[in-house]
């Protein structure tokens, strides 16, 4: 692919200069209230390139893309688009001026079909018909050009996230976008879907497309990309070439030190089984079966990684362990049945077997946003009675706990009384794993432990999360992230359609196996469950 | 990191938004060939000008005070009880069999008792909707405003079938003994030589109006069951998450709710009437959560905008017997009180937001 890059596009090697950009942005700022999420933004994406935008959470990326496609108005600068001035007040001129968007999450209406949802917005006149016809062959031509295959006929809900990804596309296609800009899009796909996205990209780039690709994986970017600007806290620190930039340089433009992209970790030493999981079932509320029987085994002292796409069932598995949702099966811990459907299928008395949780999605469920930090240290562990003084809480005992908490886990800034959501995704991070590791349990279940984390505290998360099974913990990890996975997983488990497809030894196995386990392809699916028995 | 300081959010809002409804409210008394600004002094000589004034002010105050904590307690948990009119009503109905059937030889011993009674037969009525709204997620706005009719109804039946002397053509109960009888603020304040007017109704019950206020922040904010309430109220996930039981938190703030609107009968019933009437409440139950709105859910809010009802109330009374300012518009006045501090409250907090964080960039 770099190959393809470098002898394939002589105006990368020497830009063409009587080439107006095909996005010019100059001097772009934009302020919510007291915070600058950009500030002076200057960049150049030229005609038929894709130019990867790097940063971190909160660095401003998608602020800067919703003001290029009209969601945001900013306070000072400019946008050329081919060489022209233009004043973008909302999406609509956007469209006009051949930009289009693919957002991290679809704008598609689920029970319409593909056709309808490509044509809904664009429909020429009164009647559905001819747009549709319209569309119809339009959509296969487009098929055929950039492997967007896509069924017209397929009602968007039916369809694959990848597909659906497609049908976004397409809609931007139809509207003759030129530009194309892409938020995060292979957060929710496989590797095979993300391959696929990247050919399609590719096929996009050879038309003369320009893409705008946003994301925060460096693996991303070094592989499709012609140009890559990292922006750091508002800013734009840099933008280089793709082929003469390294991982590790990017990472430090993003943070603005040096990073160490891999965990230091011995080998496990395994004890005793900790966790026992036999033929775990969950139903939703829907009524849908989620998890179709899972088999799990955890020993002390090591981390069993959940791989798989989002929505295979990780979710209920990490929710059903830590009491917040009722299955049928049995889970052991420590050799002691737990209830799973009565009185003490509830979180606490979870918590009073030493399952430690730190859940999924942090602002909904680890935090109460509104709630100081000393009240969300408590969180529940809130009825301990060493919160308690008589009838009432003991705040000055939880401020204290606080602020100990905080500087053992490096919060920042560190004071009790800032309420959760004044703090950044990392430190939210901190507050909940500092609250859950400090109980000492003897399960900790994580999920996504550095989803919306910057690359400092990721490092740091990693690494609590490797000392606590140095103390003998056994760990469940569920992330969707394969490299976290890899590393900090001293076993794999792969989970596709409420199943574990089996279990792996990261030291024997590669993305490219997973990444079909993940899609449900695998031709030792009974073995794994074997592995997962023996441990 | 907060957008704005707090004393602009708890005092500089409502404030704002008070003006405009008074401005307002000057228009419309203008419009009808009044003078604004003598029918305001009235209105203050009328509400505060006299212990009487004050009297009847703090009755209403009292009334408020319980049916905004009400509200708030039920906010709280998320949870929007309109229905503190009809639990109020059942509150008065506790009260007065409590008051008529129960040998209770003095006051002292006759207000906890007729409380008690007024917040079990109040939390008795937020139960069902509660319950519910927990396990059948039938929404508490609707379950309450029904309610609010088939408690009219269920009163009215035992009033006019059950409750009425022999003889009596009025649908309201036997006056309560002498003994149950609650003093009044003159009989409070006489032997500490305050001469406070005999006339007003204003009671003993405005004490534990403000001892309700100190028991429920304390609840909300210093015991296990607030930070559950609270918790359950920002974010049901998390709180499944933390072990709080969703059901269980449901059906207990509905109860406490209950339970405050319902222990405002022994102000109405038991302070004031000392015999339970049909429409005892007089609307104090929606009152209420305009009172919640304006004290942003918190009890020292609440009593403060339960002290502006009051003067509201009072001071648009007055009015109406001294002006040819219709009563009707009185309560045009208190509306458009309402609109401001409740519901239009973002139209005002916008801007001043935006004033300061401004002045904060240029800083």
């Amino acid at each position: 692919m770099v190959d393809n890059q470098q002898t394939g596009r002589p105006e990368m090697v020497a830009p063409d200069a009587s080439r107006a950009p095909a996005i010019e942005l100059r001097g772009i700022s934009k302020a919510f209230g007291p915070v600058q999420a950009n500030k002076d933004i200057s960049i150049r994406v030229m005609p038929g390139t894709i130019h990867g935008i790097i940063g971190e959470n909160g660095a401003g990326k998608s602020t800067l893309m919703s003001i290029l496609y009209g969601f945001y108005k900013a306070d000072k600068g400019e946008i050329f688009v081919n060489g022209d001035k233009k004043n973008i007040t909302d999406s609509q001129t956007a469209i006009a001026a051949g930009i289009g968007m693919v957002f991290q999450h679809f704008k598609l209406v689920q029970n319409f079909t593909v056709l309808e949802n490509v044509i809904l917005g664009a429909e020429d006149g009164a009647l559905l018909r001819p747009s549709l016809a319209k569309a119809r062959k339009e959509l296969t031509a487009l098929a055929k050009e950039y492997e967007l295959n896509v069924n017209p006929d397929a009602v968007v809900e039916d369809l694959s996230v990848g597909h659906q990804q497609r049908v976004e596309i397409l809609k931007a296609l139809y509207r003759q976008a030129e530009i194309l800009i892409l938020d995060e899009p292979t957060g929710v796909l496989t590797p095979a879907e993300a391959d696929h996205l990247f050919r399609i990209l590719e096929n996009l780039r050879r038309e003369g497309k320009t893409i705008i690709l946003i994301t925060h994986k460096l693996r991303e970017i070094m592989e499709i990309t012609d140009t890559v600007s990292v922006m750091r806290r508002g800013q734009m620190t840099a933008t280089v070439k793709t082929s003469e930039t390294s991982p590790e340089q990017l990472a430090e433009l993003m943070v603005g030190r040096k990073v160490l992209l891999r965990v230091d970790k011995t080998a496990a030493n395994p004890g005793d089984t900790v966790l026992e999981v036999r033929g775990l079932r969950v139903r939703d509320e829907a009524g849908v079966e989620r998890l179709k029987g899972i088999d799990l085994d955890i020993r002390a002292g090591e981390v069993l990684g959940i791989a798989g796409v989002a929505g295979n069932g990780q979710s209920e598995l990490l929710q059903v362990l830590g009491g917040m949702r009722s299955g049928k099966g049995s889970i052991r811990v420590n050799g002691q049945e737990l209830d799973l459907t009565g009185l003490k299928s509830d979180a606490r008395s979870r918590r009073k077997r030493g399952i430690a949780h730190v859940p999924e999605d942090r602002q909904r469920e680890g935090l109460i946003m509104d709630f100081h930090a000393w009240e969300n240290v408590a969180f529940g562990y809130h009825d301990d009675p060493k919160y308690q003084r008589g009838l009432f809480m003991d705040n000055d005992a939880l401020r204290q706990d606080t602020q100990a908490k905080m500087a053992k886990f490096d919060v920042r800034p560190p004071d009790c009384w800032l309420s959760a959501k004044s703090f950044s995704g990392g430190n939210q991070q901190k507050i909940v794993v500092a609250r859950e590791i400090e109980r000492n349990p003897d399960l900790l279940l994580i999920g996504q432990p550095t989803r919306g984390v910057d690359i400092g505290a990721i490092e740091f998360i990693h690494e609590q999360i490797i000392a606590l099974r140095d103390q003998g913990k056994a760990i469940l990890l569920v992330s969707v992230e394969l490299d976290e996975i890899f590393a900090l997983s001293d076993r794999i488990a792969v989970m596709f359609d409420g199943q574990i497809m089996g279990v792996r030894d990261p030291a024997q196995t590669n993305e490219k196996e997973l990444g079909l386990m993940m899609a449900g392809i695998t031709d030792t699916g009974p073995q794994g469950q074997e592995a997962s028995r023996n441990g | 990191m907060d957008k704005m300081p707090r004393w602009a959010d708890v005092f500089l809002i409502p404030l704002i938004s008070l003006l405009l409804a008074a401005g307002l409210s000057a228009l419309v008394i203008l419009a009808i060939g009044e003078n604004p600004w003598a029918a305001l002094k009235m209105m203050v000589s009328g509400a505060l000008g006299s212990t009487y004034g004050w009297g009847y002010t703090l009755y209403y105050t009292t009334n408020f005070i319980f049916t905004g904590l009400a509200v708030s307690v039920a906010y709280h948990a998320r949870m929007f009880n309109i229905g503190g009119e009809g639990q109020a009503m059942l509150g008065g109905l506790g009260v007065a069999l409590a008051c008529l059937y129960l040998p209770l030889p003095h006051w002292l011993i006759a207000l906890p008792v007729a409380a008690a009674a007024a917040a079990i037969f109040g939390a008795a009525w937020a139960l069902i909707p509660g319950y519910l709204q927990a396990k059948r997620g039938s929404h508490i706005v609707i379950t309450t405003i029904m309610f609010n009719f088939i408690a009219a109804a269920l009163l009215n039946y035992i009033l006019v079938n059950l409750l009425r002397p022999q003889g009596s053509m009025d649908p309201a109960t036997a006056k309560f003994p002498e003994a149950t009888h609650l003093p009044t603020l003159h009989d409070l304040l006489a032997p500490l030589g305050i001469a406070f007017s005999k006339a007003a109704p204003a009671n003993v019950t405005f004490l534990v109006g403000l001892l309700a206020c100190f028991v429920v922040w304390l609840l909300l904010w210093r015991t296990k069951l607030g930070y559950e309430i609270r918790a359950f109220g920002h974010s049901e996930p998390a709180a499944v998450y933390a072990g709080i039981n969703p059901v269980r938190i449901t059906v207990i703030a509905m109860l406490i709710s209950g339970g405050l609107a319902g222990l405002m009968a022994i102000n109405n019933v038991m302070g004031e009437a000392e015999r339970l009437v049909m429409n005892a409440v007089e609307g104090a139950g929606f009152i209420g959560i305009a009172v919640a709105l304006m004290g942003r859910n918190h009890p020292a809010g609440v009593l403060i905008a339960a002290l502006l009802f009051g003067f509201l109330y009072q001071g648009g009374a007055e009015l109406a017997l001294w002006t040819s300012i219709p009563r009707e518009l009185i309560v045009v006045i208190q509306a458009l009180v309402i609109l401001f501090t409740g519901a239009l409250d973002d139209m005002v907090r916008m801007p001043v937001e935006r004033l300061f964080t401004r002045r904060k960039g240029e800083a």
